[in-house]
């Protein structure tokens, strides 16, 4: 074998031995760190964990179907549900265009006093991946082929 | 003695697509074809994303940023990928080449990364009520758009040509690991972002009369990538020849 296509040969399995490394060292230390690259906890993390008052986090689920309450000038109450469990929240705000019962929803914010009800400081609408023309979503509410408030994707 | 024969045979094999010469007249053959493609699926894709196409149903019409917004994602995860085949043809088997394309495609990829940051922080403010937030997609696309301004400074950054194209060799297949992060992130974490419509199992998640305006805007932006891609490596090697050229001519002096 030449000298040079030797050489070639030697940087390939550098170059691969490299990246190998670097891509275990990557998974590794994403792994490590999952619990801070979250960006919010579903209701059952929340469950599971359990939350102190001095706790500040970000829960994300769906509005629950029928929990939205107005409480007065701008004051809101609703639950968040990953559909195994559920969160009742109360937000004193603006809320984003997307916010609507059986929608995706991120909240921040940490547990109130009573050890039950979290208080949000603010409130992000979260999109899901389905998107289609209004009539075509009335024809599959009308046809009953979707219910919206079971939490399932629309039918294809 | 018959290995070392094999071995020859092989690098020239690959070495006939390296061949400076050789990738100007097949540029020049694609060049009017990839042109005319990115005027068609332009006008037809634009037409149809921004006026044919219906509105959605939970959006409205702030569903046509989606138009621009991913065929731009898509295409800064595509560039950044040829520009690491690129950068290792380059470092492995020396091929001139393969630093051209990757440095004639840094910029545009950037612009692309740019795009879809921007156009994804306008969609963002109305739907989900913030212009930005560090969520795992949207921070990894972000440390993609500065790997593309890494890869550029560093290439300029050394008076010897040749070691700014090792070191932003270097730095873009070490970069490669973010691509697989970037895709698969709104899958290993919870993100604000959405997860994939099109590319996820079975069928995708988006209505027929919004996929075609979509596809056709992917093609033009490919397209798009194709033509200024052989225009910069064509005056990139222009540049070099007359580069040598001139010192060639001093010499003789």
């Amino acid at each position: 074998m030449s000298r040079a296509a030797t050489r070639k040969k030697k940087r390939l399995y550098i170059a691969l031995l490299g990246l190998i490394s670097l891509g275990t060292a990557t998974a590794l230390v994403l792994t490590a760190f999952e619990d801070n690259l979250v960006f919010f906890y579903s209701p059952t993390d929340i469950a599971e964990k359990g939350l102190t008052p001095e706790q500040y986090v970000r829960i994300g689920g769906l509005v629950e179907e029928g929990s939205v309450r107005q409480l007065g000038d701008s004051r809101i109450a609703f639950r968040v549900t990953d559909m195994a469990h559920s969160i009742p929240v109360t937000y004193t705000g603006i809320l984003p265009d997307l916010f609507r019962e059986g929608q995706g929803v991120v909240a921040q914010g940490s547990i109130g006093d009573d050890g039950a009800t979290f208080v949000a400081r603010e409130v992000l609408a979260r999109h899901d991946e389905n998107y289609m023309p209004a009539e075509v979503a009335e024809a599959l509410k009308a046809s009953g082929e979707w219910r919206p408030e079971s939490g399932q994707p629309p039918p294809r | 003695m018959s290995r070392a024969a094999t071995t020859v045979g092989e690098s020239r094999s690959l070495h006939r697509f390296a061949n400076p010469a050789r990738f100007v007249r097949i540029a020049d053959a694609v060049y009017p074809w990839a042109l005319a493609g990115m005027a068609v699926s332009f006008l037809i894709g634009l037409y149809l994303a921004l006026f044919a196409s219906p509105a959605d149903y939970q959006q409205g019409d702030t569903v046509r940023i989606m138009y621009v917004h991913v065929p731009a994602a898509w295409m800064a995860l595509f560039v950044y990928a040829t520009m690491a085949a690129g950068s290792a043809s380059y470092l492995i088997w020396r091929h001139p080449l393969g630093v051209v394309a990757a440095k004639a495609a840094a910029p545009v990829g950037a612009v692309f990364t740019f795009l879809a940051l921007a156009t994804g922080s306008l969609w963002g403010k109305p739907m989900w009520g913030t212009w930005w937030v560090w969520d795992a997609r949207l921070t990894s696309v972000l440390i993609l758009f500065f790997l593309y301004l890494g890869y550029i400074a560093l290439m300029n950054a050394f008076e010897n040509a040749e070691r700014g194209q090792k070191a932003a060799s270097l730095l873009c297949l070490v970069g490669v690991v973010n691509l697989p992060i970037i895709k698969f992130s709104v899958d290993w974490w919870n993100t604000l972002h959405q997860p994939a419509s099109v590319s996820r199992i079975g069928t995708p998640a988006i209505h027929e009369s919004m996929l075609w305006p979509l596809g056709l805007m992917a093609l033009a932006f490919t397209l798009y990538f194709l033509v200024v891609l052989i225009t910069r490596m064509k005056s990139e090697l222009l540049g070099a020849r007359l580069r040598a050229l001139g010192a060639a001519a001093a010499e003789g002096r």
